[in-house]
């Protein structure tokens, strides 16, 4: 049984008003069903409140077919339709479904972009900060070791609790929602200190150093360790933001991995004893040259055909780092008349990106670059997309699966130059 | 031999409370564990997600028995849709608590049970009348074809 404190149980008894209360109500029954004894107090908190596919507002239509219905009836899960007031924690919207500017390219229809507008201004309405972003963690929501987040977006979670150690479970929509209103989430997993230990160890045996092939070491953890909490030590080197940003994608994606620890890397990890606590050290795993070749060509699986006709990078939302790197590789060449190249980041990376000149880079060379989204959330790709390029493990594990298509894993600097050549020319290095 | 004898069920396990209620139904029982968003369509029931075992296959209305959740922060959403769509499972028995189980079973308002005291994947089949009381966390099975219709 899940215990409250009096400004709990008033909340749920509706002194902060109705929606508050149904929030609680919700809270309530989610922390019932994990077994949690308490709630903890956050005031950062990471979802998709309200936004709503048409279909969704047609199912609630005897309600309004409005926000409040979706919110009340969806996010809320309440029987009643309530008056949503403005959320009470530290809010923000994470990646929605299209750019604002460019949804027409991506194959969106106008009624679409209407709803897009409408929820929009609803979301603002509300209080929630529009970073729409898989990666708010460079867009203006950096939460600091210790904080208690209710976060969603596995790669967003991952790199809050292993790279920054936050903590934050990967929520849901409903709960995000919910903890927007009562600044609450249930006290339980990754808020606690003896679940964040490590489970399971991973050496590695090969000099693992550039972003590609932190990439394909993500990806080999995750499909090692499945959903627990990894060890890493080995030769890994030159960390840093991007790197941590692409391998906790890769592991969430083929594995479920919401923690991890390296050794002399990651803040809970200063030792191996130190990230294993007391805790049994499991399975070892060794990711050595044989298994590297075995994750390129697992993550290449999909790709037969070397025309490559589309080009997708930012999974998750490339940083400025990225898009400057993007730009420099492809400044004074052009997009092939056979390929496409989309860039996907955060409208507050864009905005730094068109003050220094690589939206206009990228454009010039027939490149798009687009925010809000990527090619799997919203399921566009340029018409006719048959065979894609793609520098992220993640992407390359859903969306050749989502969309039909084929797909192919490497380097940027690989998918740049199939963008320019529309000819896949990539090899394990 | 009476109707009660009968209705004895074959095995009878007991766990904790996910979510309470009583359903009864025929078991759909995977060994992989599910994915939400990109693993579901929540429009028919049916898991999507390229070499899953029930690839093809609905839980439309099914006692769902599976290991636990996996992949995207988008589980409950997908399978709460789902239940809006008339195609949520009818209860749900798993061995891994989640966030995103948990959460998915509150929204979809169905019966579940965890930590059982005998692996669910072990004793129970797909084709198996299960019913499920969450309230009691007591799950009772029938293998295929012992009930008495």
């Amino acid at each position: 049984m899940v215990t409250l404190t009096s400004e709990e149980q008033a909340m749920l008894d509706g002194a902060q008003g109705a929606a508050v209360g149904k929030a609680m109500e919700l809270l309530v029954r989610y922390a019932e069903a994990l077994g949690a004894e308490r709630f903890v107090e956050t005031n950062n908190v990471a979802g998709v409140p309200g936004s709503a596919h048409p279909w969704l507002k047609d199912y609630y239509r005897a309600d309004g077919g409005d926000y409040r219905a979706v919110f009340s009836r969806f996010d809320l899960d309440s029987d009643e339709v309530v008056d949503v007031p403005r959320m009470n924690a530290y809010s923000c919207h994470l990646q929605g479904g299209m750019d604002p500017e460019l949804w027409a390219e991506q194959g969106m229809t106008p009624e679409a972009h209407e709803n897009f507008l409408s929820d929009e201004r609803e979301t603002a309405a509300h209080g929630i900060q529009i970073l729409k972003t898989c990666t708010p963690y460079i867009a203006g929501n950096v939460p600091v070791m210790g904080e208690h987040c209710a976060w969603m977006e596995s790669s967003a979670v991952v790199f809050c609790n292993s790279v920054i150690g936050g903590r934050t479970n990967c929520e849901g929509r409903e709960s995000t929602s919910a903890a927007m209103l009562a600044k609450r989430i249930p006290d339980w997993g990754f808020h606690r200190d003896d679940y964040r230990l490590g489970q399971n160890r991973v050496r590695v045996e090969v000099p693992v150093e550039d972003v590609f092939d932190w990439g394909m070491l993500g990806y080999f953890v995750g499909d090692a360790v499945q959903d627990t909490i990894p060890v890493i030590e080995g030769p890994i080197s030159k960390a840093s933001l991007i790197r941590h940003k692409h391998f906790g994608a890769a592991a969430a994606s083929s594995g479920g991995v919401e923690m991890y620890h390296m050794v002399g890397i990651t803040p809970e990890a200063s030792s191996l004893e130190r990230a294993f606590g007391g805790a049994p050290r499991g399975e070892t795993f060794v990711y050595d040259a044989a298994e590297r070749r075995r994750i390129y060509e697992m993550l290449n699986a999909v790709g037969s055909s070397t025309d490559v006709d589309y080009v997708m990078l930012g999974c998750p939302h490339y940083s400025i780092e990225q898009i400057a790197h993007a730009a420099h590789l492809i400044e004074g060449r052009k997009v092939h008349a056979n390929s496409a190249l989309w860039v996907f980041t955060s409208r507050a990376v864009k905005a730094t990106a068109d003050a220094n000149g690589y939206t206009r880079i990228l454009k010039d060379a027939g490149a798009l670059l687009m925010t809000d989204t990527c090619s799997a959330i919203s399921q566009a790709v340029p018409k006719g997309t048959k065979v894609a390029a793609l520098d992220s493990a993640k992407q390359v594990h859903y969306l050749p699966a989502m969309m039909g298509i084929e797909g192919w894993y490497g380097t940027t600097e690989e998918c740049i130059d199939a963008a320019c050549t529309a000819k896949w020319k990539g090899r394990l290095q | 031999m009476t109707t009660e004898t009968l209705a004895r069920p074959d095995i009878v396990l007991t766990g904790r409370k996910v979510v309470g209620g009583v359903a009864e139904g025929e078991a759909l029982v995977t060994r992989d564990t599910i994915s939400g968003w990109g693993g579901v369509n929540a429009m028919t029931g049916t898991v999507i997600e390229s070499r899953h075992e029930l690839r093809g296959q609905s839980f439309a209305g099914k006692i769902l028995v599976f290991p636990g959740a996996k992949g995207s922060s988008g589980w409950s959403a997908v399978f709460h849709m789902a239940r809006l769509a008339g195609k949520a499972p009818r209860a749900m028995l798993f061995n891994v608590m989640t966030t995103k189980a948990a959460l998915g079973a509150v929204v979809m308002r169905i019966p579940a049970v965890t930590d059982l005291d005998r692996d669910p994947l072990d004793v129970i089949e797909t084709g198996d009348r299960v019913r499920v009381d969450g309230d009691r966390g007591v799950v009772e099975i029938w293998k295929a074809g012992a009930r008495p219709g």
